[in-house]
């Protein structure tokens, strides 16, 4: 197996543990990983990214333009930032709530989410976009953006590992008293699909 | 051995411990301060752990315990090896008894750093050996092999990372408890002449150090550090080659997946330069395309064993403008660069225009007390002469719309000295100096001992968090706590500013913003050096679970509380102001600026 995830968001939405937690499943299975990802200031509400690379012969945590297999939006704004990373063909799952910079917010320019999903409709045809806010609602925690974004691209089948992997991930890499709470936003994706 | 998935800088830590390191102290600085903190987490009986006041400090540190004989690893990045660099110097002539490794981690880019100086210049400048690491799976081989090296010839040695090597993370090799090296250091032994550094030592070392550097020089061309890949298969009479180093080189090889196998010269030890191993490289090319970050080191270096072995190979690389000179590689920039050069056929990318992007410039968290410290300042400072000089740390943000209460910052403490100055010569300006708690212990006390005594005017203002959180929350010596888990007395910012005479000392609340505003007019007005000590916790740290709620009914739609203070926890739906609750922590600092007290909830701070 060999495989390139991009993830993409904000600082401060939890784009690093969800990269750690793909890298246990793929370490758990004896598979080589490397990741690289954005630590310092642009963690306080700037533009961050994780580069994950799981496979053999891989020199490189950074992954070329058009070599990503998965892009994980944490944010569509950021996702569309992130699409020529994107493969041909590849797949992209990506939250639908924006999140606002401070400057729009100040200087009152929108800045449009449906634009950048409709901009995404058209480049990816492999495309999943989550209802974030339906999503936190139903799990009952604003916190859990990461884990639902992750059962959704497992459950789009784009993540390369089953849910018992990612579940063990979890269980191996978070806190007892947070398993409960993550664990019910990993099964929210396939809870959706099973209901339709 | 065993399989880890370990940081870069957690690589370099558990390296460290394999071999058996006594003594590590440091300073944080991202992209470095990941070392001394895994250090810390798996700190082995007997080994001693710090984060000392500033890096100046910490090269004492680990120079004094390598003095005794033990093995000690000093942390920093770059711009600390500047404040470093007088005890660095001088232990390069006066060398070492154990060894020293000096860990430096450069930031090309730069992403978090005020220049993108370079750690191989500095290590041809102090003439200390580099090992320049390109992967985790290196750094942890190499910082083993710089303690053996640095013990065997007395020298302190560099260990220089960059920004993607540090934070990068990939399942490595790792020892098991049981081959890690013990070392039990002989301790100090006073030999004066060996210990002392006076010129006419200095003038001997210095004849010893040219003459040793010249020997590592042929160590490191016989070091499988310093290698060479020889062209293959459909590029096997391919007389262009590729000589790289640090990060750059993983790029650089995966180009050479793609493009074919190149011959490739890759050096993990740019000083003293391996001449041999580059000679036996050029001797057979026509041209070679240097590939790093930071300075033209590689380049400059075959450039010189061309002109001293005479050898006809031209060099191309960021001197000649096939390389960009600043800024960070990347894997595209370096696959087309190598293209370019190889003559093969540019990798076009696909033509679009994405809907505009919203720019993310970093903000100050939502609820963080600095967003008041500077809004009580600029509130109480309206409509007169001033200037604000600020400094490094996550106040720096401060800086940004609306804020924009960062006239000035330079380096660690300098903006006590850029106040000062103005003090004197622009007497009808209302000088402040905004300074960090950790920054202050670092860098900030001789500026107020030089502001007291020579008779400088300004407000110095403390904004004190309790913690250096711009760097991930480490503690100072105003926290109380330290990295061997010790809880201590806390030293008072308070007490040292009235020790050096500074008389009006006050300590507020910057969340309570009417006694906030009311402090900097009272205090700023008296004649002299004076302080205000803006005391509140950061709010990563504290993590308060307050949120406000902003009540439709009561909201006309102002915006004043966004326009005012640019909390990323507020919004507009473009009639009325709203709250993120995955982002507010009740501050209440909106609510205390709001006209018609349409926000309630949070703490009340009064
Ligand atoms: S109370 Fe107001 S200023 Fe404070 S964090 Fe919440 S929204 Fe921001
Ligand atoms: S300051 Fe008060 S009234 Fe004005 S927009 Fe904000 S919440 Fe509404």
């Amino acid at each position: 197996m060999r495989k390139n995830i991009i993830l993409c968001g904000v600082g401060g939405q939890g784009t690093v543990l969800a990269s750690r937690l793909i890298s246990a499943a793929a370490m758990a299975r004896g598979l080589p990983v490397m990741s690289a990802e954005t630590i310092g200031m642009a963690q306080r509400g700037g533009s961050v990214f994780s580069h994950l690379r799981i496979g053999e012969g891989i020199y490189s945590p950074m992954i070329a333009r058009g070599e990503a297999d998965l892009i994980l939006g944490f944010e569509p704004g950021e996702a569309v930032r992130m699409l020529p990373w994107l493969k041909e063909g590849g797949q992209a799952v990506v939250s639908a709530r924006p999140v606002m910079p401070v400057t729009s917010t100040l200087s009152g320019a929108a800045y449009s989410a449906e634009e950048m999903i409709a901009y995404l409709k058209e480049k990816v045809a492999n495309l999943t976009i989550v209802d974030t806010e339906k999503a936190l609602n139903d799990v009952g925690s604003p916190k859990v953006l990461n884990l639902i974004l992750l059962g959704a691209a497992l459950h789009a089948g784009a993540l390369g590992f089953d849910e018992t992997e990612m579940r063990d991930a979890i269980l191996a890499r978070i806190p007892p008293k947070f398993h409960e709470l993550n664990l019910r936003a990993l099964s929210w994706a396939g809870q959706q699909q099973a209901a339709k | 051995m065993h399989t880890e998935f370990l940081m870069g800088n957690e690589a370099i830590a558990m390296g460290a411990i394999a071999a058996g390191v006594n003594l590590v102290c440091g300073y944080p600085g991202t992209p470095s301060t990941e070392v001394l903190e895994t250090v810390a987490k798996h700190r082995p009986e007997g080994t001693y752990v710090e984060w000392s006041v500033n890096e100046k400090t910490a090269m004492e540190m680990a120079g004094g315990a390598a003095y005794g004989g033990a093995r000690a690893l000093v942390t920093m990045k770059q711009m600390g090896l500047n404040v470093a660099s007088d005890p660095l110097m001088c232990l390069s002539y006066i060398g070492v008894k154990g060894g020293l490794v000096v860990l430096v981690a450069d930031d090309p880019g730069p992403i978090s750093s005020q220049t993108e100086q370079d750690t191989r210049r500095f290590a041809a400048f102090a003439k200390v050996p580099v090992f320049d690491p390109s992967s985790a799976q290196e750094a942890y081989d190499m910082i083993q092999e710089a303690f053996a090296l640095s013990e065997a010839y007395g020298m302190p040695v560099f260990l220089r990372p960059t920004t993607r090597v540090s934070h990068g993370y990939a399942s490595i090799r790792v020892k098991d408890p049981e081959e890690y090296t013990r070392t039990v250091p002989e301790g100090f032994v006073k030999d004066s002449r060996r210990w002392v550094i006076f010129p006419r030592l200095s003038y001997q070392n210095h004849i010893k150090i040219e003459q040793r550097n010249e020997r590592l020089a042929e160590a490191f061309s016989a070091s499988p550090r310093n290698f060479i890949l020889p062209a293959e298969g459909k590029m096997k009479d391919c007389r262009r080659g590729i000589a790289t180093g640090g990060f750059s080189y993983t790029y650089a090889m995966e180009a050479r997946e793609q493009a074919g196998a190149f011959p490739l010269l890759k050096i993990g030890n740019p000083y003293p330069f391996p001449e041999g191993k580059a000679v036996e490289f050029l001797k057979d090319l026509d041209e070679v395309l240097c590939i790093e970050e930071l300075d033209p080191v590689i380049e400059q270096a075959l450039i010189y064993v061309c002109g001293k072995y005479g050898l006809k190979t031209r060099i191309l690389g960021k001197q000649t403008g096939h390389m960009p000179t600043a800024g960070e590689n990347t894997r595209d920039s370096v696959a087309d660069a190598i293209r370019l050069f190889l003559g093969l056929k540019a990798v076009k990318p696909a033509e679009d225009t994405p809907p505009a992007l919203p720019v993310r410039p970093p903000v100050l968290c939502a609820g963080c007390p600095h967003r008041a410290s500077f809004y009580a300042v600029k509130q109480a400072m309206k409509g007169q002469k001033t200037i604000f000089c600020g400094d490094i740390g996550c106040y720096t943000l401060g800086n940004a719309q609306p804020l924009d209460m960062v006239d000035t910052c330079l380096c660690m403490g300098a903006g006590l000295g850029i106040a000062q100055a103005t003090s004197h010569l622009e007497p009808d300006t209302a000088c402040f100096a905004f300074v960090g708690d950790s920054t202050f212990f670092a860098s900030a006390i001789p500026g107020v001992v030089n502001a007291v005594y020579n008779q400088a005017s300004f407000t110095l203002i403390v904004l004190d968090n309790s913690t250096t959180a711009m760097t991930g929350h480490q503690p100072h010596p105003g926290t109380g706590r330290t990295m061997m888990g010790e809880i201590v007395h806390c030293i008072s910012i308070e007490n040292i500013l009235k020790g050096i005479g500074v008389e009006t000392v006050e300590t507020v609340d910057p969340l309570n913003h009417a006694l906030a505003v009311e402090t900097v007019r009272r205090v700023s007005a008296l004649p002299g050096v004076k302080a205000i000590i803006f005391k509140s916790p950061c709010v990563v740290l504290a993590r308060p679970q307050g949120r406000v709620t902003i009540d439709p009914e009561k909201c006309i739609g102002c915006r004043k509380c966004i326009r005012e203070i640019g909390c990323p926890g507020l919004s507009f739906d473009g009639k009325k102001a709203v709250v993120d609750p995955a982002q507010c922590t009740g501050c209440s600092l909106c609510s205390q600026i709001c006209p018609v007290q349409a926000i309630a909830g949070g703490e009340i701070h009064a």
